[in-house]
C-alpha cells in the first residue's frame, strides 16, 4: 500500500514540474518571437515630432577611418525603447545623407531596438543595411562601434548587445565583423577610444 | 558443409567432458572471477613508460626494487640475506629484511614498513616510493598512491579542451603531448583511458558544459591509468589528429561533417589546404563498439610551425570587391606566400593555412590553428578603404559563460594570450613606422582571432595611396611582409617555443 503522503507528495512535485515546463516554454516562445513579431509593433511614421533633446552620436569618418562624437539634437519619444530606435535612426539619417562621412546603402534601416533588463540591447538592421554594406574589418567595424557607442552614450545601464539582421542572428556584417555573440560594451568603449584617435 | 561440421565436432567434444572435469572448470572459472585483478604501478619518465606489479605483502603495498629502477639506468643487485644491496648507477643502497631503516649513500633513509624479500626479490613498501626515490635518482619522483601512477622527474602531459559552439556541439582536447588513449563507450558516455601516457588532472576534475548535447567531462585516476569521462545526450565519436596531440569528440551522426572539420596538421612542405586532402588522415574511431585508436608513431608527428599564416576568405567568400577584377581573397594569398617567403628566411617555420583559392569556415581556421600548436597566427586581409596596414587583435564577445578547468570556451579561447598578441601587434607596428607605412593597431570582434588559444593577430592591408591596384604591386607587397616578419623575429623570444 503506498501511504497517502506520498501521492500529495508526488501530486505537488508533478504540479511543479509542469508549472515549470509551462514558464520555460512560455519564456522561450517570447525570446523567439520578440525580434520577428517586431514589424509589427513598428510605428508606420517615425515620431520625429516634439521637443528636442540634446544627444551624443558617435559618428564614423571614412576618410581618416576614426570615430568622432558629435552633439546633436533631434526630437525623441519619452518611451525607452522608442528613444533608442530614434537615436539610431538619427545615425543612420547622418549615414544615408549625400554628404555622409560613411555612406552606408540606400535603404538601411534600423527595424527595432529592443531593451531587455539587464542591460541587454537587441538592435534589429534590415537587410539592406548588412546586404549592401561595404566588406572590410575598418568599415565594418566603424558601423558597429558607432550605433553601439552611440545607444550606449545615451541609453544607461546597457552591458551587452547583440545586431540581428531582419530578426535573425547573421555570422559577419559583411564578411569580417563577427556578429554571432554578445559585443560587450565594456570592450565597444575601449574599441571606441581606440577609433577616436588616427594614431 | 563445412561450417555444420565444425559445429558438430564442437558439440561432440563437450558432450564428452565428464561431469567431475565440468565442475572443477565451474569452480575454476568462479575462483577467477573472485580473485582481485592484478595490481600495476604506472611508471611515466623520459627514458620509459612502463609498469611494475603491485603484491599485498605484510598487509600493505609493495613493488620490487629492481624491476622499478632496471629501466631507468644500470642496476646491479647483490643478495646475501638478511642484507640485500642494489647499485642503482653510481649509488648504493642498503637495506636488512624485516627493518624499516635503509642506508642510502651511507645515510639513513626510513622506509614506511618493513623491506622484505620475496622469493628473493627486494621489495619495499610503495608509499616509501615518494622519499626513497628521489635520493636514489637525484631528482623528484612523484608518487598518486591511490591511483598507482608514479612520475620520474618533472614529467607530465598536460591538456587544454575547447567545447565548439552549435548545435550539437563538439569537444575537442589538446595535449601537450602525444596520447593514445583506450576509447569506451557505454550509454550516455565515453570513456579515454590514458595507461601509457602521463596525462596529469586539470585544476577542476569536473567540468560541465553550456552544450545540449554534451554535459559534462570528469578527470579521475586509478588503477594506473588516468581516464576522462565524457557524458554526452547522444552518441560521440572519438577523431585523432595523425600527431596524436588532438582528440576530437563529436557527435556519430554528423561524422561527415565532423571530419570536414577536423583539423589535421599537413605534412611538412605541403602547404595545406584544401579541405578535401586534409581529411583523409585523420582516423575515425566510433561506437558500438568500443575501438582501439591506433598506435602514434614517432614518425607521423608532423613538423610544428612556429607561426601559421591564414589567407582569409576564399572560395565562395570573396571578401571585399576591392575594384572590378580585384578580390580581396586574392590579395590576402598573395600577401600569405610573400609573408611566408619573408618569415622563412628568417628562419621561422611558416604554414599558410589557405595556398588555393578553397574555402575554409572560420571555424575550420580555428581548428587548424589550435591544432598545430604554432607561437602566432597571423590572418590577413585586404581592404581598399584607408592607407596603409591595420593591426587587429582580439576583442573578446561578451562571456557567456567560464572557462573550466583547461577547458576554454570556444568564443574566448584568446583571452589569455590577448597581452602577447598585442605586444605582437606593437612589435609589428613599430616595424612598419620604420618604413614611413602608415599604421594603426586596433582591436575587432573578428573571427576566428576569438577561438584561437596561441598568439593572434590580424593584419588588413590597404594600398599605400588611393590607387587600389597598387595592393598587386610586388615592391609594396614585400615591403609590408617584410617589415611584419621583421615585427615577428624581434618578438620571437616571448613568443617562445610552440606551446
Ligand atoms: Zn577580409
Amino acid at each position: 500500500m503506498i501511504p497517502r503522503h506520498f501521492y500529495i507528495a508526488a501530486s505537488v512535485m508533478l504540479a511543479a514540474v509542469l508549472g515549470m515546463s509551462i514558464y520555460a516554454w512560455r519564456m522561450r516562445g517570447r525570446v523567439a518571437a520578440t525580434p520577428a513579431s517586431s514589424s509589427d509593433s513598428r510605428p508606420v511614421v517615425a515620431p520625429v515630432s516634439g521637443p528636442t533633446e540634446e544627444v551624443t552620436l558617435f559618428v564614423a569618418y571614412d576618410d581618416l577611418g576614426i570615430l568622432r562624437a558629435q552633439a546633436a539634437r533631434i526630437p525623441l519619444p519619452s518611451v525607452r525603447q522608442q528613444r533608442a530606435e530614434e537615436l539610431l535612426r538619427a545615425l543612420i539619417a547622418l549615414y544615408l545623407d549625400k554628404t555622409s562621412p560613411h555612406p552606408i546603402p540606400v535603404g538601411s534601416d534600423i527595424r527595432s531596438v529592443y531593451l531587455i533588463d539587464p542591460g541587454l540591447a537587441v538592435i534589429d538592421i534590415n537587410a539592406a543595411f548588412a546586404d549592401g554594406h561595404r566588406s572590410g574589418v575598418l568599415s565594418e567595424e566603424l558601423t558597429v562601434a558607432s550605433l553601439l557607442q552611440t545607444l550606449s552614450a545615451n541609453i544607461p545601464g546597457i552591458l551587452k548587445a547583440k545586431i540581428l539582421v531582419e530578426g535573425q542572428p547573421r555570422e559577419t556584417l559583411a564578411g569580417h565583423v563577427d556578429l554571432s555573440g554578445f559585443f560587450d560594451l565594456t570592450a565597444v568603449h575601449q574599441l571606441t577610444a581606440e577609433l577616436e584617435t588616427q594614431q | 558443409m563445412r561450417w555444420s561440421r565444425t559445429n558438430e565436432s564442437w558439440a561432440l567434444r563437450t558432450v564428452h567432458l565428464k561431469w567431475p572435469a565440468l565442475f572443477f572448470l565451474l569452480i575454476g572459472m568462479l575462483a577467477l572471477s573472485a580473485a582481485p585483478a592484478e595490481r600495476h604501478l604506472s611508471v611515466y619518465s623520459t627514458a620509459a613508460t612502463y609498469s611494475v606489479p603491485i603484491e599485498q605483502l605484510d598487509g600493505r603495498d609493495y613493488v620490487g626494487l629492481f624491476e622499478l629502477l632496471d629501466p631507468l639506468g644500470t642496476v646491479n643487485v647483490r643478495s646475501d640475506p638478511p642484507r640485500w644491496r642494489i647499485h642503482y648507477n653510481n649509488v648504493l643502497a642498503e637495506f636488512v629484511v624485516g627493518r624499516s631503516r635503509a642506508r642510502i649513500q651511507g645515510r639513513d633513509a626510513d622506509l614506511t614498513g618493513r623491506f622484505l624479500l620475496d622469493s628473493g626479490r627486494g621489495v619495499v613498501p610503495v608509499d616509501s616510493l615518494s622519499s626513497l626515490l628521489p635520493r636514489l635518482l637525484g631528482g623528484p619522483a612523484t608518487l598518486h598512491e591511490a591511483s598507482g601512477r608514479l612520475f620520474i622527474g618533472s614529467i607530465g602531459t598536460h591538456f587544454t579542451a575547447t567545447v565548439s559552439p552549435g548545435d550539437p556541439s563538439r569537444l575537442v582536447f589538446h595535449f601537450t603531448a602525444p596520447v593514445n588513449p583506450t576509447v569506451a563507450t557505454e550509454p550516455g558516455k565515453i570513456h579515454l583511458t590514458f595507461r601509457h601516457e602521463p596525462v596529469t588532472a586539470p585544476a577542476s576534475p569536473r567540468l560541465t558544459f553550456n552544450s545540449k548535447s554534451i554535459s559534462s567531462a570528469e578527470y579521475s585516476e586509478g588503477d594506473g591509468a588516468a581516464e576522462i569521462t565524457v557524458s554526452s545526450t547522444i552518441p560521440l565519436i572519438a577523431n585523432f589528429s595523425p600527431d596524436g596531440q588532438m582528440i576530437t569528440l563529436s557527435p556519430a551522426r554528423s561524422q561527415v561533417a565532423a571530419n570536414s572539420a577536423q583539423t589535421s596538421t599537413p605534412t611538412p612542405g605541403h602547404a595545406p589546404p584544401e579541405p578535401a586532402a586534409a581529411k583523409a588522415p585523420t582516423e575515425t574511431h566510433s561506437f558500438p563498439p568500443a575501438a582501439q585508436p591506433a598506435a602514434s608513431s614517432v614518425a607521423s608527428i608532423p613538423r610544428k610551425y612556429f607561426a601559421i599564416v591564414d589567407a582569409s576568405h576564399g572560395g565562395q567568400d570573396r571578401g571585399e570587391a576591392l575594384s572590378r577584377t580585384l578580390t580581396e581573397k586574392d590579395i590576402t594569398v598573395a600577401f600569405a606566400r610573400r609573408l611566408r617567403q619573408e618569415l622563412e628566411s628568417r628562419g621561422i617555420s611558416t604554414l599558410v593555412l589557405r595556398d588555393s583559392d578553397a574555402s575554409l569556415s572560420l571555424d575550420d581556421r580555428a581548428y587548424y590553428a589550435n591544432n598545430a600548436h604554432p607561437a602566432v597566427y597571423i590572418a590577413l586581409h585586404a581592404a581598399s578603404n584607408g592607407q596603409g596596414v591595420r593591426l587587429y587583435t582580439s576583442m573578446l564577445p561578451y562571456a557567456t559563460g567560464d572557462d573550466e578547468g583547461p577547458f576554454r570556451q570556444w568564443n574566448t579561447a584568446q583571452s589569455s594570450a590577448i597581452p602577447l598578441s598585442q605586444a605582437t601587434a606593437v612589435s609589428v607596428a613599430s616595424e612598419l613606422k620604420k618604413l614611413q607605412i602608415p599604421v594603426r593597431t586596433l582591436t575587432a570582434p573578428l573571427r576566428p582571432l576569438n577561438n584561437v588559444l596561441t598568439v593572434a593577430i590580424a593584419v588588413e592591408v590597404a594600398p599605400p595611396a588611393s590607387d587600389v591596384s597598387a595592393l598587386t604591386a610586388p615592391d609594396y607587397q614585400q615591403l609590408i611582409a617584410g617589415a611584419v616578419a621583421n615585427g615577428i623575429v624581434n618578438i620571437r623570444s616571448q613568443l617562445g617555443a610552440a606551446p
